[in-house]
Order: C-alpha cells, then structure tokens, then sequence
C-alpha cells in the first residue's frame, strides 16, 4: 500500500458493517471491512460466493436491497475533489439512499458496472437513450442533442462498431459482449472517479473477457480513474489491480499488492486459494481444493471464520477469539494468529 | 448478432438498391415489423375488434355531433304528438319515384283504453330532404348554425317516436350518448390514474405503505357497490348544475373502479422491480418517480390498455344503472340511463316498446368494446399468450 500513498485518498472504508435481518437470523454480509481506495488505482476485491464482494460494493453506492439488508456500522468517507482540487468528505453511510446527493453519488462520481449484461438493460428503451439518460440526470443544462453526440462518442470509445447507428438499437440487437460494452459506456458516461466492476466478466466468454478487460484497463488509464475489481477469478483479478483485497465470510482475510499476495501469500485461505487453480508451468497434478464448505451464514463464530476448512488450525487459539488484522510486512494486512 | 446484422444489411442495401427494397417478400416485410405493426396486423386479423373499432368510432363521432345528427334539440316538445310511434320512412313515392319521405300523423283517442292511437294520413306527403335548416345550435360549441343532417319541412319526424312527453327520443339518445360514452373514458380515466399511481406506490416501495394501500383496497372492495353510490349520489346536492353532478357522478363511479388496477399494477411492479435493469437504474443515479415511469410502467403498457378497455363498459353500465334508479345524472341532462327511466314501468313498455331503444344502444356499445378488448388483447398482451 506504501506505493498508493503517491496518489489522493478518493474513498475510505472504515469498520463497514452490513447485515441482512432475515426470519431465519441475521446474516453478517459484510463485518468490520476496511480499506481505502486511491485516485486512479485499482483494487481487485477477490473471496469465494457469498463473502460479502458484492455486498461491500452496494454499501458504497447504497444500492444493497433494504429490507431486509441494512449498513449498520462504520463509515465510507468519499472525498469529492472540484477542479481546484479541494475535498468535500462525505459519509455516505449517513447520506439518505434515495436523496439528490446519494443520486449525485451514483452514476456521477461512482460508476458500476453490473455482472449481467442480458438483463442490466432495460429492453423497452434503446442503448443511445438509457446511457444519454445518465447525463440528461446527472448534468443540468445539456441538451438532448449534445447528450447524444456524446453518446455516440462513448460507444466508439467502448469498441461499439458503427455507434451513429447501433446507438438507436434496442438491447436484444446486440450481443453479451456488445451488451457488456454498452453498459461500460453507460458507467462512464459521466466520467466518474471511480469505476466499480461487479464481476463484469462473468456472464461473457473467454475471448470476449479478454477484450473487455482490456477495454476497462485502458479505459482506466486514459480517464484516470480508479478501479475497484470484484471478481472470483485470480488471474483476472491479478491482471486488472494494483492491490489485492481477499475476503472470506464478510472480512477481510489478507490485503496487499498484487505482486507482494502473488509472490508472498500468507493467509492459510489464500494459500489454499492459489493451491486451487492450475498452472501452465510445472506437471500436471491434481488440484487441491479447499475441504469443507462456507459455514452456515448464520453461524455467529467466536474465533477465525476460516477455522473450521484451515489445515494450519491451531485448536484452543484460533476458535477461541477472532484474530486481528494485523499489518505483518509493512503494506502488507493478514488476519491469521499464525502471523501474531 | 443475427439482428443486430440485419439492421445493418437492411439499411445497406436501402443505400446501394432502392428497388430491391420496396419488393420484399411477406416474410421479409414480418421480420423487418416493429412492435407497433404487428400489433396492428394482429389486431385487423380479428375481425370482429375491427367491426368493433369502426362502430364505435363511429358513435363516438355520432355523439360529438349529435346537434347536427338530430333533427331536434333534445327538449323540443311538438304538441299532439305525445308518446307517437316512430314515424314509417316510405322510400318509393306513389307515382313510382325514388324518395325518402313519410306521411302526416292523425291521432285519435282510444275510448276504450284511453290511449292515443296514431295512424297515417296518407292523402299528405312530406319529402324527407337533407341539410336542411331548422333549430339554431352551436356546431361543437364554436359558432351558430342551423343545418341538421335530415329533417322535413311541415310535419315533425320521429325515428324512434316520442317519449310522454312529447320529445323526440332519437334526437335524445344522441344528447343522452354524449354524457354516457364520455362518462366510461373519463371515468376510466380517473380510476386508471389512481390505479397507476397507487398501484405503483404500492408495489415499489412495499413495506408500511404498500400494506396501507392494499388494506384500503381490500376495503373498499368489500364494500358492495351499488348501495354505496347510492348513498354517495344520494348525498350530492340536487341543485347543482349539470357539468358539476356529472363530474360527481364520475368520481363516484371511479372511487371503486381504481382498485383492481392498482392491484394489476402492484403485480407487476414488484415482478420489474427486482429485474437487474432496475437496479442499474438505481446505480445511475435516477429517482424514484423515472424508475416507476420510465423503465417500469412502460414495461406493461399493452396490458394496462387492454385491462382499460375492458373497464370502460362496466363504467358505462354503472353510469347507466345508477342513471336508471335516478341517481346518477339528472335531467334535465340526458343520458341512456335516465332515457330508460321512462321504461320502469310495464305499461309503457308494453303500450310504448320504442322507449327501450336506448338500452339496445347501450347493450350494442358494451358489446363492441368487448370485442374491441377482445382483439387488443390478442394483438397487444404478451402475458395472456
């Protein structure tokens, strides 16, 4: 992290708590997570289904459906800077979810990009007008005309062949990928500071990943904006950030650079996450998965949560007190007893 | 791809090959339809919604210009005509020539029964002649005239006869269709905006609010109707003029009709809501009110036409029901259900049967807008398919 500390602080996530209450009992989704995002650096946020990735994500734009779900603790500080370079800090946690300034938030300053193409776009509107929608909202003053040059100024950015036409196509005209495209334009319309990618990849093929991801980073570097990477694939994650974040049931489990978690991991999880995918150099062997499943998400657990399938448990320490997120190489954040 | 290539195929070659274009062949011209025109080849592919569709317009047309249909205003009273028959229209004169034209009325009192009996006096002749001028009235309320469509000169003619009165009930009707097949759309009007708002309030959001609105609605939908527009209509005050106690009417008719709309309308609110598109909505940063109205509402437009069109003739047979017990419009404003009013009782509907033409009226249009919505929903509602 000492090499983000070039670039300004844009979001500050402090101790987030948010729980879904449901009949059955109340699901911690995402317990004390922390970290900080950097003017145009990315942060790639890995863990397996159900670890709170997602969940984190729509805290930050208060899209996280309530009821039942509720951010109950913490706070997510956004600075937002104007041209001079001045910072008005935000709690977005204390900001109403439906309000004009929360709706300013979203879709201005943060841009997400959801995982499934096929259904994020309304099928009763053309793409040109649900992504000129954007501006038309965010930005008083603009014609609809400009709204529309800019528009198709976006779709050939994004790789849209032909956008003065395809900009008046409907969604089911369109292919995932071009789908996909659509939606990133529709994210960066109004050039946000952040983009959030909630798996954006997964829904599309190999090859169409391959050009996507490309798109995003490139996209990233000429907008400057930062990028926050959710997704349950190592290597893309790996490929897109700077640092990597590795949750596990709601915390965080390890947080460091992306080099430094590639070359040096130390949580017992993401050792055994790596263990799990294959490699093109060396024989082919057997992969080792994870034993044992994610515990009941309503289980309340005294110690590490990562206890019960963690094949360097310590009986008697580990499922007696949660362990600490502790900073054990300098940049470098494990949540383990073995690293006191 | 494929449809996306087509788009561009389709206006490539309307670039390179104009002809070629124009002579595509049926199947072609079905892929190339929008949404708009296949509902319309599937709508005229059912014959009786298009039967529907054209008579009704053309009742409509008949009511808005009803001064100019009717050779009589509606409260003109000819003396000595009192409940006539409708007057016999002869076509071939007696010397042979083709003419519209009917024959002078004599009456003379039934000892017996005390009944007028009309019969015709046919040593007098009245050609039937159009355009002629007769009353003054304002053609659509902009300027004077006194042009009807038809009348004759010398002797009143009575289409549909007289009521006790002695007013021509076929000028009558057509005053009487204004108010009663304009009370069924704006009525429906009132009712399907409160169903849409509501009902959209009501799914959106759920919770506290959605439980309030659906407890009223369970309400009022336990309340039976027609005691409670009596006891509503019964309350307005009589002496109001007519324009007021026909909105009153209409909104009384309303406060009942809204409720299985917004129901409709809640259903499918909370089945969009969840869709992945709504949420990106939210995480573009729109509000509330153009989630509901921009990408949720018109997700099922056709099924909130079609569910319009069904609603209208219940509002025109509440009206004339209401009408027909006198509580609904008043006279001396004329609708088909106050112009039944004079058939209540079996003596006039046995001695003058032409007094129920308005209900024939009023059955014909329940029926064509059946059809109608019949054909719409065929054509329009992807869910009954």
């Amino acid at each position: 992290m000492a090499a983000s500390a070039n670039n300004p602080l844009l979001i500050e996530v402090k101790d987030l708590q948010t729980y879904f209450f449901l009949h059955e009992g109340t699901v911690r989704a995402v317990d004390g997570v922390s970290f900080n995002i950097y003017e145009g650096r990315s942060l790639g946020v890995i863990g397996e289904s159900g670890c709170g990735k997602s969940v984190t994500a729509q805290s930050m734009m208060r899209i996280v459906p309530s009821p039942p779900g509720r951010e109950v603790g913490g706070s997510i500080l956004m600075y937002l800077r104007d041209g001079n370079g001045a910072a008005e800090v935000v709690d977005v946690l204390k900001l109403p979810a439906g309000g004009p300034k929360m709706r300013s938030i979203r879709g201005q300053q943060i841009g997400m990009i959801f995982q499934e193409p096929m259904t994020s776009l309304s099928p009763l509107h053309t793409i040109g007008d649900q992504i000129s929608e954007n501006i038309l909202i965010h930005e008083k003053g603009v014609t609809k005309k400009e709204a529309r040059e800019r528009t198709i100024e976006m779709l050939g950015r994004v790789g849209i062949p032909r956008p003065q036409r395809l900009v008046d196509a409907y969604p089911h005209q369109l292919s995932g990928g071009m789908r996909q495209r659509a939606m990133i334009a529709m994210a960066l319309i109004c050039g946000p500071r952040l983009l959030i990618g909630d798996e954006p990849t997964t829904a599309l093929d190999v090859t169409i990943e391959a050009q996507i991801l490309d798109l995003i980073k490139k996209l990233q570097a000429d907008l400057g904006m930062a990028l926050m990477y959710i997704s349950h694939d190592l290597a893309v994650v790996g490929e897109m950030s700077d640092e990597i974040m590795v949750m596990y049931l709601g915390q965080v489990m390890e947080h460091s650079t992306t080099d430094e978690i590639f070359d040096n991991p130390l949580h017992p999880y993401t050792v055994a996450l790596w263990r799990s995918i294959p490699t093109i150099e060396g024989k082919l062997e057997r992969l080792v998965p994870i034993s044992g499943s994610l515990p009941s998400p309503f289980a309340v657990l005294p110690g590490c949560r990562f206890f019960s399938r963690c094949d360097r448990r310590i009986p008697g320490v580990c499922d007696a007190a949660p362990p600490p997120l502790k900073e054990v190489v300098p940049g470098h954040l494990v949540r383990c007893f073995l690293y006191q | 791809m494929s449809a996306q290539e087509s788009v561009a195929v389709s206006s490539e070659t309307a670039q390179q090959t104009p002809i070629a274009q124009k002579k595509r062949s049926a199947e072609e011209r079905y892929y190339y339809a929008s949404q708009r025109e296949l509902i319309w080849w599937r709508f005229t592919r059912h014959k009786a919604a298009v039967f529907g569709a054209v008579v009704l317009i053309v009742l409509y047309l008949c009511a808005l210009f009803a001064d100019f249909l009717s050779p009589y205003s509606m409260d003109t009273r000819f003396e000595g005509y009192q409940a006539a028959p409708p007057t016999p229209i002869h076509w071939i004169r007696p010397d042979g020539g083709f003419q519209p034209y009917i024959y002078g009325l004599q009456r003379k009192l039934d000892q017996k029964t005390f009944k007028w009996i009309y019969t015709e006096d046919t040593s007098k002749l009245y050609p039937l002649r159009f355009f002629v001028r007769g009353e003054e009235y304002k053609f659509l309320g902009l300027f004077k005239t006194n042009i009807h469509l038809f009348g004759v000169e010398g002797a009143p003619i009575f289409v549909f006869g007289t009521d006790r009165l002695s007013r021509d009930l076929f000028s009558r009707i057509w005053a009487g269709a204004r108010i009663s097949l304009s009370i069924g759309l704006v009525g429906v009007f009132i009712s399907f905006t409160l169903g849409v708002i509501l009902g959209g309030i009501s799914g959106y959001f759920g919770g506290v609010v959605d439980d309030a609105i659906q407890r009223v609605i369970d309400f009022l939908l336990a309340i039976p109707g027609l005691p409670l527009w009596m006891t509503l209509s019964a309350a307005l005050p009589r002496d109001w003029p007519t324009l007021k106690m026909y909105f009153a009417i209409t909104i009384i008719l309303s406060v009942l009709g809204w409720t299985g709309l917004a129901r409709v309308v809640r259903g499918k609110i909370l089945q969009l809501r969840e869709e992945d598109y709504t949420l990106a909505a939210i995480g573009a940063g729109a509000s509330d009110w153009r989630i509901i109205t921009r990408h949720l509402l018109p997700g099922f437009t056709s099924h909130l036409i079609v569910s319009i069109t069904f609603s209208i003739p219940a509002m025109i047979l509440n009206e004339t029901a209401l009408s027909f017990i006198g509580l609904g419009i008043q006279p001396p404003a004329v609708s088909w259900g106050t112009l039944l009013q004079d058939a209540q009782n079996l003596t006039a509907v046995a001695q003058q049967p032409w007094l129920l033409i308005p209900a024939l009226f009023v059955i014909a249009t329940v029926i064509l807008f059946n059809f109608v919505g019949d054909g719409l929903r065929d054509a329009a509602d992807p869910y009954q398919r």
